[in-house]
């Protein structure tokens, strides 16, 4: 079985290592921080209606779409308390998982 | 007369059965590159010595039009044979008899010789080549994969289980080899997975092929659920006949013993590991060079690289080598490789395997990504199979032992019975760089030249902390010994605990981290 590992180099408490660094290691998705504002799909599916429109107000906890996965009807509800800035999407559009979805501003 | 005329009724019976799914079938199994499961059971035992049990086996559905259907043994043929004249049970699941799903008597077939494995006390090899669950039988057949993975939990610990995964293997089905101790697979051959593509198609909207999903290469390298990867069934029954060499039949005895054999290469063992401790070296090499006739019999070759596993002899007798590996990843403990070396730590002590460790780590790998997946709880593992494993435990320091992964890698504090140490050997609560950094930080910072100063200190700390007598003189390790040496000090201290004894304190089981 080929090796898919590749040279590199290594920092661990402050030395440098030579060594091969794993495909794990390499395609590992660096970590960034969830935006309080913006409201993702947390699973892939589809759209099925949306109930605010731009510039509503909206508190914390409202609804704001429903998305359909595994045949279930998800309400997704809003992240924070404000404005709808912005609907990434429309009815019936697909989304992947972690799409974003709308901005709260 | 009658008689004879029975015994070709019986002849005539058996030959229709002996065909399994008939010619088209068995046509469309080696079109796939497949043997038939015969073939394969005959490739793996000893010549002659299969015995079988329940050909005349038939399904009970009656449903869906199943009552007139005959199916040759219920797509599984089982027995009894020998591996190098040592006792095995197999099953092994017919692809060309109705794709070898998984019916109530099918499962009744594979239990039995389950229940004899167990109550016998030999090995258990399955081969598992099945489209999953015969939906004609409806829960029936749920209820026949209960009983077996039942079993593969009673039997775990008692006898090795083996999975040889000749096929597909989907759905629940995938849960008895994951309860098993060794799972083989086959490039191209092996497919796994709980959900297949069409499902995840449906549900998720991602394509991904059956190979990409669950192929042997992917339970090789990305999901660790497989041990061995041959590039051909042929292959694969040499590993595992090679495997079934190493271990005991059941966990009250020891693994056979052969003649002893020096090394090949035990004359290069001073030259591998290179003096600074940032340069990378392949540890399988330092495994071959103390191993009799250098051989080392790798397990999960191609998953978490930064640690290495395997069985190997020393003197004639099975040991299991848990080495890091400084070649890939710098030799760190991780989420994968600590979990990789904490299930063959409790496969060496459930089956009386000594555990011989070679450490050579530089700590834990860092990374957001590391802790989310459960590096704590992970790590956690290897600390336990130490702590808990009775059996004689070796380790040898050759190069860095450093902070959590020096107590982690078999140390003393787990009750490692003997702990030897080249001279190289840097015991030490962490690199000598980062150490210096910490610890010198204000003289560093207010030196007129940092750089100097830190180099200063750095040297400074290597010289008194980077060495193996700190922790010798505190008897954390034994000796302190060369490197062409540890052959003969492995050896002795196999001969002197041959008879190691202690006991857990008593409870219903242990809570391991998992």
């Amino acid at each position: 079985m080929k090796k898919t590992s590749q040279e590199g180099k290594l920092n661990i408490d402050g030395t440098v290592y030579r060594t091969r660094l794993s495909r794990k290691f390499i395609k590992r998705a660096p970590f960034s921080p969830s935006d309080p504002f913006l409201l993702t799909s947390i699973i892939p599916g589809t759209i099925l209606d949306i109930m605010v429109k731009p510039g509503q107000t909206v508190v914390k906890g409202e609804a704001l779409m429903i998305l359909e996965a595994m045949k279930m009807q998800n309400v997704l509800k809003s992240p924070a308390g404000g404005t709808v800035r912005m609907i990434a999407v429309k009815k019936g559009d697909r989304v992947g998982k972690g799409s974003p979805l709308l901005r709260i501003g | 007369m009658a008689l004879s005329s029975k015994i070709r009724e019986f002849h005539e019976k058996r030959e229709k059965l002996l065909l399994g799914g008939g010619e088209q079938t068995v046509e469309k199994q080696k079109a796939m590159g497949k043997r038939t499961a015969r073939e394969r059971i005959s490739a793996l035992l000893d010549e002659g010595s299969f015995t079988e049990y329940d050909l005349f086996v038939k399904h009970v559905a009656h449903d869906f039009d199943m009552g007139d259907k005959s199916l040759p043994g219920d797509g599984v043929i089982t027995g009894t044979g020998t591996i190098d004249g040592s006792p095995v049970a197999v099953f092994a699941q017919d692809f060309t008899v109705a794709g070898g799903s998984l019916g109530l008597m099918h499962s009744r077939k594979i239990t039995k010789i389950m229940d004899h494995a167990l109550k016998m006390r030999m090995p258990l090899i399955g081969i598992n080549d099945s489209g999953g669950a015969r939906i004609q039988e409806g829960v029936n057949s749920l209820a026949g994969y209960g009983e077996i993975f039942f079993r593969n939990t009673l039997s775990s610990g008692v006898i090795p289980q083996i999975s040889v995964i000749l096929g597909p293997c989907a759905g629940g089905a995938v849960y008895s080899p994951a309860l098993t101790d060794f799972v083989f697979v086959v490039d191209n051959i092996s497919k796994m997975f709980i959900t297949g593509p069409e499902v995840i198609k449906t549900v998720l909207g991602e394509e991904i092929s059956m190979e990409d999903l669950g192929g042997a290469r992917v339970h090789s390298e990305i999901s660790g659920n497989a041990h061995f990867f041959a590039g051909s069934e042929e292959e694969c029954f040499a590993q595992i006949k090679k495997l079934i060499g190493f271990i005991p039949r059941n966990n009250t005895e020891k693994a056979g013993v052969l003649t002893s054999a020096e090394p090949l290469t035990a004359h290069e063992i001073d030259g591998i590991v290179p003096d600074d401790p940032t340069l990378p070296y392949d540890v399988r090499d330092v495994i071959k060079a103390v191993a009799d006739n250098s051989d080392f019999f790798e397990v999960m070759e191609n998953f978490a690289g930064s640690i290495v596993i395997g069985f190997g002899r020393i003197e004639g007798r099975t040991a299991g080598f848990v080495a890091n590996q400084p070649l890939e990843m710098a030799g760190v403990l991780d989420v994968d490789s600590s979990d990789k070396a904490a299930r063959f730590i409790r496969f060496c002590d459930a089956f009386n395997i000594p555990v011989i460790t070679f450490v050579d780590i530089p700590g834990y790998l860092p990374g957001a990504d590391q802790e989310h997946a459960g590096l704590i709880r992970h790590g956690a593992k290897i600390l336990y199979s130490y702590s808990e494993a009775t059996v004689p435990k070796i380790t040898v320091i050759l190069r860095k032992a450093y902070g959590g992964g020096y107590i982690a890698m078999g140390s003393r504090h787990l009750r490692a019975d003997f702990v030897f140490a080249w001279p190289a050997a840097e015991i030490a609560v962490m690199g000598p760089e980062g150490a210096a950094n910490i610890i010198f930080r204000k003289e560093i910072m207010s030196s007129a030249d940092p750089e100097e100063t830190r180099r200063q200190k750095i040297e400074e700390y290597r010289k008194k902390f980077a060495n193996p007598y700190v922790a010798a003189s505190r008897g954390y390790i034994d000796a302190v010994i060369e490197p062409s040496e540890t052959r003969k000090f492995i050896a002795h201290s196999l001969k002197v605990s041959e008879n190691k004894e202690i006991q857990l304190p008593p409870k219903k089981h242990g809570l391991p981290p998992f």
